[in-house]
């Protein structure tokens, strides 16, 4: 077999043009193929690691893909909130180990201004367990202190320090202008490669005090004071009680049920009732303090004492009447997700399964038409004794060098464009593409283009083996 | 495979082949040529020269009747078997393009004893590139050595083809009209390496050619239309 193999190498090198050119079309059509599984997984991987160590995503009722995509992505916004006091209330309970809270504020120059906490930076994972640190600084803890994505940080060119103006809206550009409100940078983020390195972090209080102008405004909702202790579930506040700390009834008990029967209808609910008149204080207390949170968030993350109570943590969320919530499992959203967006994978399979096969067509073509040419050699090879297997193994193993070595080149080209393109890819769509070792699919395709390479091979094979058999040692050539 | 040493080179009893039923091309009561023997095979073109050379090589098979190269019969060997039999006991050469192009000249001659293991225990422990080297010295192809074959001159190649075809000391060498390409001087130069060589290798020699003047050259001439006694001596091929 050794002198097969030498014979077909040599073979080969003799027709170093044909033969460079027919690995040149496996070697693209490989690099099409193996590249887009790439970019898929990749894509895939950056998208389902977006989020981690979050077990419950909570926000109000709605479509779980709209919770979804509004705090993980950063892509729309829920059209109501979630109550502060539903937020602690729930943060209590016994089998919540953690909550981050999300307040969705004004933009700034097209990024989002997110309002969260301290658990914020110390709870987030994305990818494996990748954890959110700082570049440079740190957390915000007074309220006009801002922290940075990393991609804001480097677009915007701000640096520690630089004042920071908020608009209202998510378009850029400075119609309202909070010019009254200047924030400033305390802390940048190191990237992440996922929406966190495209929003800016203030403190719960730094999104209050951008709201601060609109707090007489009719459609701002009237905001509870800081410190009420969460609702019981169907508890009704006396209409007209100022909530005093200290005056409070008592925060919702963990594991408390509301006596059945009595269903708390949302619309129904105390803060709607609650007096004006503690507009003014929560206004007051904006400027004094740093505790001070606004009225509203947009959702919350839970992260459970025992990922086993997640499930159950959920439903009783989704089937609390207080104030209506939507709590997604961030991994089963991601799921469900990527199911509806990966139909489009599947065209570029048979897109670059299409590739493939003309690639070898090509090789096809290429090994057939150089036959008659080589009738000679044939005879000869047959002279010497040389049985129609060996002729056959020669065109065949001829085929398989051609389609392995089109596969090597195409795996060197994919990891050279990687090495090349990543930073590309990365600043452009956000896809951070790891270069990683070949995964079990790109190995399977790479199985697929030589085994169907080295069948290619038998079409010439047998061709060349019945002129054989015909030629004997005479070919008319 | 067992060939008898007391046995004739060739011996065919009551060959007959046909391309196409009923139409023979080659029909032969008795032909043996004994070992050693230097034999000029010749006959106009379309006499069945090159059949009764497929048929001797073990490439056809006859369809009747015995085909005994050593002793043994080929006729109802397999073709695999055939083909075994002539890498180890045959050496071919053809009229022209002897060579596989894109090997140097040494790896052609080498080719016999790399395809074949029994044909390289032949060399009854020589070293095979030793052996072409001296095989390539012998026909005054040394220089050439390492030359691709396309630099070559006609009788440089045919040459190459008999080192090739002797390598490995094959009992039986068979010549396909390998000087029609040559001028008459070198027919006389090749046909006296030739020979030199097949006498030195103690190989049996069967020569067809339809240049009458080489006969006297050889040590016994048969004259193929005296012997096939076909109806229709026309091979498809010629």
């Amino acid at each position: 077999m050794g002198i097969i193999f030498n014979l077909a190498m040599q073979s080969l090198r003799s027709r170093r043009f044909t033969s460079a050119l027919t690995m040149a079309s496996i070697a693209l059509s490989v690099t099409l193929l193996v590249g887009i599984e790439h970019v898929r997984s990749g894509v895939r991987e950056s998208f389902a690691g977006t989020i981690r160590g979050v077990d419950l995503i909570v926000g109000a009722r709605g479509g779980s893909l709209q919770v979804l995509l509004s705090t993980v992505f950063g892509i729309g916004a829920s059209s109501t909130g979630v109550s502060m006091e539903t937020f602690e209330r729930w943060s209590a309970h016994p089998a919540v180990g953690w909550t981050i809270p999300y307040a969705l504020g004004d933009s700034h120059r097209g990024y989002r201004v997110i309002g969260t906490t301290a658990e914020f930076y110390e709870r987030y994972r994305y990818r494996e367990d990748g954890r959110v640190s700082f570049a440079q600084g740190a957390a915000s803890a007074a309220d006009d202190e801002v922290v940075l994505g990393a991609e804001v940080a480097e677009r915007l060119g701000y640096t520690m320090g630089s004042p920071i103006v908020v608009t209202h809206g998510l378009q850029g550009g400075g119609i309202s202008d909070h010019e009254g409100n200047p924030f400033h940078v305390v802390g940048v983020l190191a990237r992440t490669f996922t929406p966190i390195d495209r929003a800016i972090y203030v403190t719960l209080g730094g999104i209050e005090a951008m709201h601060e102008d609109f707090a007489a405004m009719p459609m701002a909702t009237p905001p509870p004071a800081i410190g009420t202790p969460p609702a019981m579930p169907g508890y009704e506040p006396p209409p007209g009680t100022p909530s005093m700390p200290g005056a409070e009834p008592p925060p919702a008990m963990p594991g408390y049920e509301p006596p059945a029967g009595t269903p708390t209808m949302p619309g129904a609910e105390p803060p709607a009732s609650t007096p004006p008149q503690s507009d003014a204080a929560t206004g007051e207390a904006g400027h004094e303090g740093h505790d001070h949170a606004p009225e509203q968030i947009s959702a919350f993350f839970v992260g459970t004492k025992n990922r086993f109570e997640a499930l159950q943590l959920q439903r009783e969320m989704n089937t609390d009447f207080t104030e209506p919530l939507t709590a997604i499992i961030p991994g089963v959203a991601l799921g469900e997700l990527w199911q509806n967006i990966s139909s489009a994978e599947v065209g570029l399979r048979i897109v670059a399964l299409f590739a493939v096969a003309i690639g070898l067509t090509g090789m096809l073509v290429a090994l057939y038409s150089s036959l008659d040419a080589r009738r000679r050699e044939m005879a000869i090879l047959r002279a010497v004794g040389a049985g129609p297997r060996t002729i056959v193994s020669l065109l065949v193993l001829e085929s398989a060098l051609l389609a392995f070595v089109g596969c090597v080149i195409g795996v060197v080209v994919v990891y050279a464009l990687l090495v090349f393109g990543q930073g590309a890819i990365e600043a452009r769509s956000g896809v951070h593409l790891a270069i990683r070792a070949l995964g079990a699919t790109e190995w399977k395709y790479l199985a697929l283009v030589l085994g169907a390479g080295t069948l290619v091979g038998f079409v010439p094979a047998i061709k060349a083996y019945r002129t054989s058999l015909t030629d004997g040692l005479s070919p008319r050539a | 495979m067992n060939t008898h040493a007391a046995a004739p080179a060739v011996a065919l009893q009551q060959v007959r082949f046909a391309y196409r039923a009923g139409q023979d091309v080659v029909n032969i009561d008795n032909l043996t040529i004994g070992r050693g023997e230097t034999v000029f095979l010749h006959g106009p073109s379309g006499s069945g020269k090159t059949t009764l050379l497929g048929l001797l090589a073990g490439v056809l098979q006859a369809n009747a009747g015995a085909v005994r190269i050593l002793g043994e019969n080929l006729t109802p060997l397999a073709s695999g078997a055939r083909d075994a039999f002539r890498a180890q006991h045959l050496g071919y050469v053809f009229q022209q393009f002897n060579l596989i192009p894109y090997l140097s000249v040494r790896d052609n001659i080498l080719l016999p004893v790399r395809l074949d293991a029994e044909r390289r225990a032949k060399l009854k422990g020589v070293d095979p590139i030793a052996a072409a080297d001296a095989l390539a010295a012998e026909l005054d192809i040394a220089g050439a050595i390492h030359s691709p074959v396309t630099e070559l001159s006609v009788g440089q190649q045919q040459r190459v083809a008999v080192a090739r075809a002797l390598i490995g000391a094959p009992e039986v060498v068979i010549c396909d009209e390998p000087t029609s390409a040559l001028d008459s001087d070198r027919r006389q130069r090749f046909l006296e390496l030739l020979f030199a060589s097949c006498h030195k290798a103690g190989a049996t020699l069967v020569f067809v050619s339809h240049d009458l003047s080489l006969q006297s050259l050889f040590s016994r001439t048969v004259s193929l239309p005296d012997i096939n006694t076909a109806s229709a001596v026309s091979a498809p091929e010629n």
